[in-house]
């Protein structure tokens, strides 16, 4: 069983998505139990697929028993399989979340929610598991075309917002297309590792071609993580979804892009093509820059809750793109650290508002008041994702920023550092605020005086199948900020020949 | 040197307080046993301090290793004189606070008492956590905690007022200690591969050049805000926005001597007091808090409203210590040390006094209160002991420090710092004397109260003698704080 245990991790939501949307049609009751069902063994083979890479070293899965480069080869490093374990028990951790509000804002299409739900993440699990160009070309449409459909479910804006997400969403695919066709062109093969050994082989470094490949793959890859300035279909697509919608891609579609955009510059293209032969570094990182700052000036200026949340994922973005092109090493593992802290955080505030809006029906950050008095395990929740993503210790979010602080320090990128603090700090009163309106309510009582006494409101937690997810997120941001050593030394170990070095 | 001992203790401590939160918030329907709650904790957490004060005072240091959370960074603890001598001070004034809540909350019929109690023992897990950290990185976290802790303590009352103070607080809290200590502490990591170990005699030396250890100095002096340093200081007034027990042991002792505590703690531990002595970096740091002391005394002739008073003069006094550490001689720095804690025994006297001065009669502003004397006597001579100490003048244990820290000036013959501290004294005499003078001594017309004695709730009488006591106490019997004050000298100075 653990032999197939890679292909099993993709196969279990993919196999389901066509049964529970065969079960929708006389079962609706059983779609729940089933995505859990199938997502709870997506998560046991990533974890026992993560115990082999850590024991054996890189797997090599071929599919079908056809061998590379002709055949399609899982590839599966210390990288991939920590953001597999990830993305898997995300899309589990919102799948128990998502029972009362998909049944609530999409009523008569629960079995086809579901099993579009499930394509995505199979989607999204391909991506990171394949180790082959073109099929994760594939398996991004996949999960883009998925992304179109989950947010177009949501309130009347989602429409156009979906709309808005589908041209830029193509036009990055067809950007990626297109480099992969290059670099065909040039290496004649499509196995990610293969491609790398051939432009090693054939000196290709100074091809033209290659250049342009390269600069499409990132490029597209840019689109589809909202990279500042590239992010204009963002906010709106995630903020009017469905809450598990924006629950599920808020964390994962972007973080997984990160991935690819780690795993072309690292293992097709090698770091010493993108960071010394390119040089264009720097300037990556300046744009890194823009985009934290954009994102958190952006943030600011938002009143609708989730609107909020969205900008701050674009500034995310700018973390781990920031991290990556310092081109040290430092910098890179906080880089992969942040794809795990950053993919719960997101979701840990995510769940939140989603919780709020099932609650209160108002998305703006107003309808937080009193919470503190009605609904204080929800709160607790949300406090510890807010303390990860201010980066307050021992949260993960402290740990992310503590490597990607000493990435800019050791490579001289100040402007990195400072910009990861005044994000920081914004976070600080993004998060304060709403706290403050669930403390205070949300315009300042005259007196005190009606505050004397006792607690009169009642106690009305969330739903049992909402909190303990987020409450489960809350714990586990502590446990990987508290156990952020042993993650760490499973990147370093897979940086290791890479040899990045400190600095460029 | 005796070796040192691995003791579990010292995070025992943190943790009584911490775990007292489960009792307190699950008998928040029955006060008396809630409040029972608190007053034991407070017992175990100081019968603790006191186990350990044998061994560091025999020079034995008590070592424990919590968590290893990066290959070469832990949370750990480790006791030495100066932290021993602040949980002292911490852990048993957290004792008479709890009996001064209770009765000032009580009387006033406050709101939401749990979470007050809850946060109030949290915050001072915090503090001892800070006074025990071992290295930088466990301080930080500390000090992360306690800020975070104490902001539902600030903002108690939910008003207007308690929102904007709260603001200040936290902005000025955390846009310091993430700003600045964070990226200094970042630095420090990578410039000594890893080391953030406190070491007696500083850890900094030969790993940084004169500019990087100036910026440094400055990041790390300024990013502990708690300190109140100028021009970091506005949270402080608008912190007293607070219930009075809060500003009295978190804003006159935990929460400020938690950042003076760590800025002694970054020059002693991480510079080096040698090292500031070679780079000539004590001078910069003195004339900051020498301009500090000097201006916040001449805010607090101005305000009217006693708490803000109170609080200016916390102010000025934060820099005594700062300012006798950066004189870096032997006797500037034991009467820093020693300042922490005669400090905290006065200061909290007179907030006590504030806070039973509201409670009994509404009075906030200290034009309020002529004649005050005759209705709640006991309070006010408290109130006048207090204010000896904070001036330093003798049968008051402030004297000590101030005799220390002049000491120190002529010692290094910076006789500029004398005379501020002297000209401090006499500000202070001039914004403290008054009150108590027109408290006892007006005309009987003059006079707003009447003379029937009537003090504030008997628990809040009691606390506030037994503080004012502890001041005389310790003019007369300075221990253990001159002992561990000295001891921790030697050991900075290494001689």
């Amino acid at each position: 069983m653990t032999e197939q245990a890679p292909v099993l991790i993709l196969l279990f939501p993919f196999l389901s998505a066509i049964v529970v949307a065969l079960a929708g049609i006389r079962m609706k009751g059983l779609c729940w139990p089933l995505v859990l069902l199938s997502l709870a063994g997506s998560v046991c083979a990533s974890l026992s697929t993560l115990g082999r890479v850590l024991d054996e070293g890189t797997i090599r899965y071929h599919l079908g028993g056809w061998a590379p480069p002709i055949g399609i080869e899982f590839r599966i490093d210390g990288l991939n399989a920590l953001v597999a374990v990830t993305v898997s028990l995300v899309a589990l951790i919102t799948a128990i979340y998502s029972k009362i509000s998909v049944e609530a804002e999409s009523k008569d299409k629960v079995s086809q929610y579901y099993a579009i739900f499930l394509l995505l993440i199979a989607g999204l699990l391909g991506m990171v598991i394949t180790g082959d160009a073109f099929n994760l070309y594939v398996l991004l449409e996949v999960s883009a075309l998925t992304s179109y459909a989950l947010i177009a479910m949501g309130s009347k804006r989602a429409t156009l917002a979906a709309f808005k997400y589908l041209i830029m969403g193509t036009i990055g695919a067809s950007f990626y297309l297109l480099g992969v066709g290059y670099l065909y062109i040039k290496t004649g093969s499509l196995n990610m590792f293969d491609i790398h050994e051939q432009l090693v082989l054939n000196n290709l470094e100074q091809s033209p071609t290659i250049l342009v490949a390269f600069m499409l793959i990132t490029v597209a890859v840019w689109i589809k993580m909202a990279f500042f300035p590239l992010h204009a279909w963002l906010p709106n697509a995630y903020a009017f979804a469905p809450t598990t919608s924006s629950s599920i891609m808020g964390p994962l579609v972007t973080k997984v892009m990160i991935y690819v955009m780690i795993r072309m510059v690292l293992t097709v293209f090698g770091p010493d093509y993108a960071f010394e032969v390119l040089n264009w570094d720097n300037i990556v990182v300046w744009l890194a820059v823009i985009a934290i700052l954009a994102g958190s000036i952006g943030a600011l200026a938002q009143k609708d809750l989730r609107k909020m949340l969205t900008f701050l994922i674009i500034a995310e973005v700018g973390y781990m793109v920031g991290g990556v092109w310092l081109a040290d090493e430092t910098g890179m593992v906080g880089s992969i650290f942040h794809i795990i802290s950053d993919a719960f955080m997101t979701l840990c505030v995510f769940l939140f508002a989603g919780i709020v809006f099932t609650k209160t029906g108002r998305r703006n950050i107003t309808a937080v008041e009193g919470m503190f008095k009605k609904m204080p395990l929800t709160m607790v929740g949300f406090i510890v994702g807010a303390f990860s993503l201010i980066g307050i210790p021992p949260t993960a979010g402290f740990f992310s920023k503590w490597y990607l602080i000493q990435g800019g320090i050791n490579s001289g990128n100040w402007e990195y550092v400072v910009a990861l603090l005044i994000s920081s700090l914004v976070n600080a009163v993004l998060f304060f605020r709403i706290i403050e309106i669930a403390y205070f309510g949300a315009k300042p009582a005259d007196g005190h005086d009606d505050h004397h006494g006792e607690d009169h409101s009642k106690i009305s937690e969330a739903p049992f199948t909402q909190l303990v997810p987020l409450l489960g997120t809350a714990a586990l941001l502590v446990i990987i900020g508290i156990y952020n050593k042993d993650i760490v030394s499973i990147i370093q170990d897979f940086l290791l020949p890479f040899n990045l070095g400190a600095g460029s | 040197m005796t070796s040192n001992i691995i003791s579990f203790t010292p995070v025992l401590v943190c943790l009584v307080s911490l775990l007292a939160v489960l009792p307190i918030v699950l008998l928040g329907k029955k006060p008396n046993l809630r409040e029972g709650a608190t007053f034991v904790a407070g017992f175990i957490k100081f019968g603790l301090v006191v186990s350990m004060l044998p061994t560091i005072l025999a020079g034995t240091k008590i070592e424990y290793t919590l968590w290893q959370i990066l290959p070469s960074l832990s949370i750990a603890f480790r006791v030495d004189e100066l932290g021993m001598l602040f949980a002292l001070v911490a852990s048993s004034l957290w004792i008479i606070t709890s009996l001064y809540s209770v009765g000032y909350m009580r009387g006033l019929k406050e709101h939401s008492q749990t979470r007050f109690y809850s946060f109030f023992a949290v915050s001072l897990s915090a503090t001892l956590g800070v006074a025990f950290s071992a290295n930088l990185f466990t301080l930080y976290l500390f000090y992360e905690m306690l800020s975070l802790a104490t902001y539902p303590l600030v903002t108690h009352h939910q008003d207007k007022e308690a929102r904007t103070g709260g603001r200040t607080y936290l902005t000025y809290l955390l846009t310091t200690s993430i700003g600045f200590v964070l990226p200094a502490m970042i630095f420090i990591f990578l410039k000594t591969d890893g080391g953030l170990d406190f070491v007696g005699g500083g850890f900094l030396s030969g790993h940084i050049g004169p500019t990087e250890a100036l910026v440094l100095l400055l990041l790390l002096t300024f990013g502990f805000a708690k300190a109140g340093l100028m021009p970091f200081h506005s949270w402080l007034p608008g912190a007293m926005v607070a219930p009075t027990p809060v500003s009295a042991l978190l804003h006159a002792v935990a929460v400020v001597k938690v950042g003076v505590f760590c800025i002694l703690r970054v020059y002693s531990g991480v510079f080096g007091i040698d090292f500031l002595a070679d780079l000539d970096l004590g001078v910069i740091i003195s004339w900051i808090a020498g301009f500090t002391i000097v201006v916040s005394s001449a805010i607090a002739l101005t305000q009217d409203n006693l708490k803000r008073r109170l609080a200016f003069s916390t102010i000025g006094q934060l820099s005594y210590i700062i300012l006798g550490m950066a004189l870096l001689t032997p006797y500037g720095a034991t009467g820093s040390m020693m300042h922490i804690a005669m400090h905290a025994f006065g200061k909290i006297t007179l907030f006590f006094c504030a806070g039973a001065i509201f409670e009994a009669t509404g009075k906030k502003y200290i034009s309020q209160m002529v004649g005050i004397g005759k209705r709640m006597p006991i309070t006010m001579t408290a109130f006048f002991i207090g204010s000896l100490s904070v001036i330093g003048i003798p049968l008051a244990g402030g004297f000590w420090s101030k005799f220390y820290l002049l000491l120190g000036t002529v010692e290094t013959g910076q006789y500029a710092m004398l005379i501020i501290l002297l000209t401090s004294s006499l500000l202070n005499a001039a914004y403290f004397f008054p009150i108590a003078f027109r408290a006892f001594f007006c005309k009987p017309e003059d006079s707003l109260f009447e003379d029937k004695v009537e003090e504030a709730h008997p628990c809040a009488v009691a606390a506030l003698s037994l503080t004012a006591l502890a001041t005389m106490v310790l003019f007369v019997y300075p221990e253990p704080f001159y002992s561990l004050a000295e001891a921790a000298t030697r050991q900075f100075m290494n001689f």
